[in-house]
C-alpha cells in the first residue's frame, strides 16, 4: 500500500505536473495584485485564448509559424551540418570558415531583421532567412565539437582496417558526431523557434509573432499571453518530440533521452 | 658549439649501445630468410608537427602539449620477427611498447629508421597489420551490429554482402561469440568486446595481427580463457601475431619469443629469449617457472640497463 503511494508520489513528480502547478499558483498570485491589462491571470489568458481561438486566426498563426519554424530549421540544419561536418575534419574548410562561424555567431539574428527584409523582401523569404541564420550556428558549432571529440583510436582502428580516408569520414566521422550533432539540432530548434517571434515582427500579417506584437496594439495583454503560452509549448512538445525520436533512432550512437 | 659537443657525446653512448645491441642479434642471424617484419635503427622522439595538411588529424595524436620535443622514447632499436611467429614486447609501463607497436602500425611516423613489412618499408596502416586495441571501448564502432562490426574491413574492401556476411560469421564462430551478432557493443561484457576486435581483425585476413595489451582491462579468469582462445586462433590461422604485455606470466604462456625492452627514455630491446615450451604451457610446471624466473631477472636487469632508475612517464615530455 505504502509503497503504491510512494510509486504514485515519484510518479507526479517526475511528470512535472507540480512544476505547473506551481507556476500557475505563482502566476495567479501575482496578477492578483496587478490589472489584467499589465497582468492577466491564467483565467483572463484562457479567455482570450478561447476568443482568438473562435475568432479563427489562431489557428493560422500557429499553422504559419510552425510551418516557418519547420522550414528554417531544416534548412539551417542541411546547411549547418554538413559544414560543420567538413569543418570538423578538413583543416581546408577549417582555415575557410571558422573564423565567419566565431564571428557571425556573436551576431544575433534579430540583428540582421531590418538588413534581410532589405534583401529578400518582406515576403516567406526574409524570415526563413533569418530562421536558417538562427539555426545555422548553434548546429555547426555543435557538429564540429562533435567531431573533434571523436576518439582517435576509431580512425585508427577503421584505417587499419583499409578504410581510406573519405571512408573514414563516411563511417567515423558522421556516426561518431551523431550524439553532438543531436544536441546542436536541439539547440537549433529553440533558436528558430525564438527568432520566429522577431520574423514576425516586421512585415508579417500572420503567424505567432505577429499575434503577440500586433496585440500591443490593441491593449490586449492577455492575447500576448496566449502567443507566449502557445509559443512556449510548441516548443516544449517539439524538444520532446526531438528527443524520442532521437533517443529511439540513435541509442546506439550515444543519444540518450535525458 | 656546446650543442656540437652534445651531440658527439650522445653519438659514442649510441654507437656503445648499438654494438650491444648488435650482439643481441648476432644468435638470430639465421632467421632472416622469413623476416615477416624488420625493424631498422628507429628512434622516436615526440613532437609538436602534424604529419597531415588537409585533416584535423586525429589519427596521428602525437603532439606534445607545451610545443617542446620530447627526450628520445626509443633510440635505435632494431628488431626482425619471422612469419607466423608469436612475439611478445615485453617492458616496464612507459618504456615505449605501444610507441614501437604504433610505429609499426603506421600510426606514428619514427624520427630515425624504419620498419620494413617483407622488405617494403611502412609509411602508414594498412589492412595487411591487424590492430586489437587495449580499449575495446575506444576502437569497436558502437553503432554497428557485432556482425556489422567484424564486416567492416570486408566492407570498406567492398567484398559482395553474401561473402562478407559469411567470413564475419565464421570469424564470430572462431572467436566463440556465436548467437551475438545482433547485439552492440554495449551490450556486451569486456572480454566479448575484446573477442569482438579479435574477429573484425581477423575478418580481413591480416597477416600479422599487432595486438597491445589486449587482455589487461579483463580479470584473471576471462584473461585465461582468452589467452587460450588467442593460441587457438594463432594456431588455426597461422598469422605472425605482435602482442604487448608487462605481464611477465602471459608472456611466457603466450609467446614464442620475448623481446624485453630497457626503460626510457632512450629504451631499446635488451634482449631476447625463445621460450622453448610447446602449447598449451603449464606456468605451474617447474621447469616453466624457473624459467619465468629468468624472464623476470632478464627484465629486472633490463629495465635498470642504462645504470639508473626507470623514469617515471611525467618527466619524460621535457627535453633534458
Ligand atoms: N604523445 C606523446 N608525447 C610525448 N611523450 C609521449 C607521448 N606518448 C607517449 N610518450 C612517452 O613515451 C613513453 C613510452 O610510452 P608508451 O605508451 O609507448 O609506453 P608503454 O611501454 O606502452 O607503457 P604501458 O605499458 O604503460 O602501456 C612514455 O614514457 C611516455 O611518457
Ligand atoms: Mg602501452
Amino acid at each position: 500500500m505504502k509503497k503504491n503511494f510512494t510509486k504514485i508520489g515519484t510518479y507526479i513528480l517526475k511528470s512535472s505536473i507540480v512544476t505547473w502547478i506551481l507556476l500557475l499558483l505563482i502566476w495567479t498570485l501575482a496578477a492578483k495584485y496587478n490589472t489584467p491589462d499589465f497582468l492577466p491571470n491564467p483565467k483572463v489568458t484562457w479567455d482570450g485564448f478561447l476568443e482568438v481561438l473562435k475568432k479563427g486566426v489562431l489557428w493560422a498563426d500557429i499553422k504559419i509559424s510552425i510551418q516557418r519554424v519547420l522550414l528554417g530549421f531544416l534548412r539551417g540544419a542541411l546547411i549547418a551540418v554538413p559544414l560543420g561536418l567538413l569543418i570538423g575534419r578538413f583543416k581546408v574548410f577549417k582555415w575557410l570558415f571558422e573564423p565567419f562561424i566565431s564571428f557571425f555567431r556573436f551576431v544575433p539574428a534579430i540583428g540582421f531583421l531590418s538588413l534581410f527584409l532589405m534583401w529578400f523582401g518582406i515576403g516567406e523569404e526574409s524570415k526563413l532567412a533569418l530562421i536558417t541564420y538562427a539555426v545555422i550556428f548553434p548546429v555547426t558549432v555543435n557538429t564540429i565539437a562533435g567531431v573533434a571529440g571523436i576518439d582517435p583510436v576509431k580512425y585508427q582502428a577503421a584505417e587499419s582496417l583499409g578504410a581510406s580516408r573519405l571512408q573514414s569520414f563516411l563511417t567515423v566521422t558522421i556516426p561518431g558526431a551523431v550524439p553532438n550533432i543531436f544536441t546542436g539540432l536541439r539547440l537549433g530548434l529553440s533558436s528558430a523557434i525564438i527568432s520566429i517571434v522577431g520574423a514576425e515582427m516586421l512585415a508579417a500579417s500572420e503567424g505567432l509573432g505577429y499575434l503577440i506584437y500586433t496585440s500591443r496594439m490593441y491593449y490586449r495583454t492577455d492575447w500576448i499571453f496566449v502567443g507566449i503560452v502557445v509559443l512556449g509549448l510548441i516548443g516544449f512538445f517539439a524538444d520532446k518530440l526531438l528527443r524520442k525520436v532521437a533517443a529511439g533512432a540513435f541509442r546506439y550512437y550515444g543519444v540518450v533521452d535525458k | 658549439m656546446a650543442l656540437e659537443k652534445e651531440k658527439a657525446k650522445e653519438d659514442t653512448v649510441v654507437k656503445i649501445k648499438v654494438d650491444h645491441v648488435c650482439k643481441c642479434y648476432e644468435k638470430n642471424a639465421a632467421a632472416t630468410e622469413n623476416t615477416k617484419i624488420r625493424v631498422k635503427n628507429i628512434s622516436k622522439q615526440f613532437e609538436e608537427e602534424k604529419k597531415d595538411l588537409l585533416f584535423s588529424d586525429n589519427i596521428n595524436p602525437d603532439a606534445v602539449i607545451g610545443g617542446d620535443k620530447s627526450a628520445y622514447v626509443l633510440r635505435d632499436v632494431n628488431l626482425e620477427i619471422r612469419e607466423g611467429e608469436f612475439h611478445i614486447f615485453l617492458g616496464a609501463s612507459g618504456c615505449g611498447k605501444s610507441t614501437l607497436l604504433n610505429i609499426i602500425a603506421g600510426f606514428l611516423e619514427t624520427t630515425d629508421g624504419a620498419v620494413f613489412l617483407d622488405g617494403v618499408p611502412v609509411t602508414k596502416p594498412g589492412p595487411e597489420r591487424g590492430v586489437v586495441f587495449q580499449n575495446a571501448d575506444s576502437s569497436l564502432f558502437p553503432w554497428l551490429s557485432v556482425k556489422k562490426n567484424v564486416e567492416y574491413g570486408l566492407k570498406v574492401k567492398h567484398v559482395a554482402k553474401a561473402e562478407r556476411s559469411k567470413i564475419a560469421q565464421e570469424c564470430i564462430d572462431l572467436v566463440g561469440l556465436s548467437g551475438n551478432e545482433k547485439k552492440h557493443p554495449i551490450e556486451l561484457s569486456g572480454g566479448m568486446k575484446q573477442r569482438v576486435q579479435i574477429a573484425r581483425s581477423i575478418a580481413s585476413d591480416p597477416e600479422i595481427l599487432i595486438m597491445d595489451e589486449p587482455f589487461g582491462a579483463l580479470d584473471a579468469q576471462t584473461r585465461r580463457v582468452l589467452q587460450d582462445e588467442l593460441i587457438r586462433i594463432w594456431k588455426a590461422t597461422g598469422k605472425t601475431i605482435l602482442f604487448v604485455t608487462h605481464d611477465i606470466q602471459e608472456a611466457v604462456y603466450l609467446g614464442e619469443k620475448i623481446s624485453i625492452f630497457s626503460a626510457a627514455p632512450d629504451a631499446q630491446i635488451v634482449k631476447q629469449v625463445e621460450v622453448p615450451y610447446d602449447y598449451p604451457r603449464e606456468l605451474d610446471n617447474e621447469a616453466v617457472s624457473e624459467f619465468t624466473r629468468g624472464v623476470h631477472e632478464a627484465l629486472d636487469k633490463a629495465i635498470y640497463a642504462h645504470g639508473r632508475e626507470p623514469v617515471d612517464k611525467s618527466n619524460l615530455t621535457k627535453t633534458r
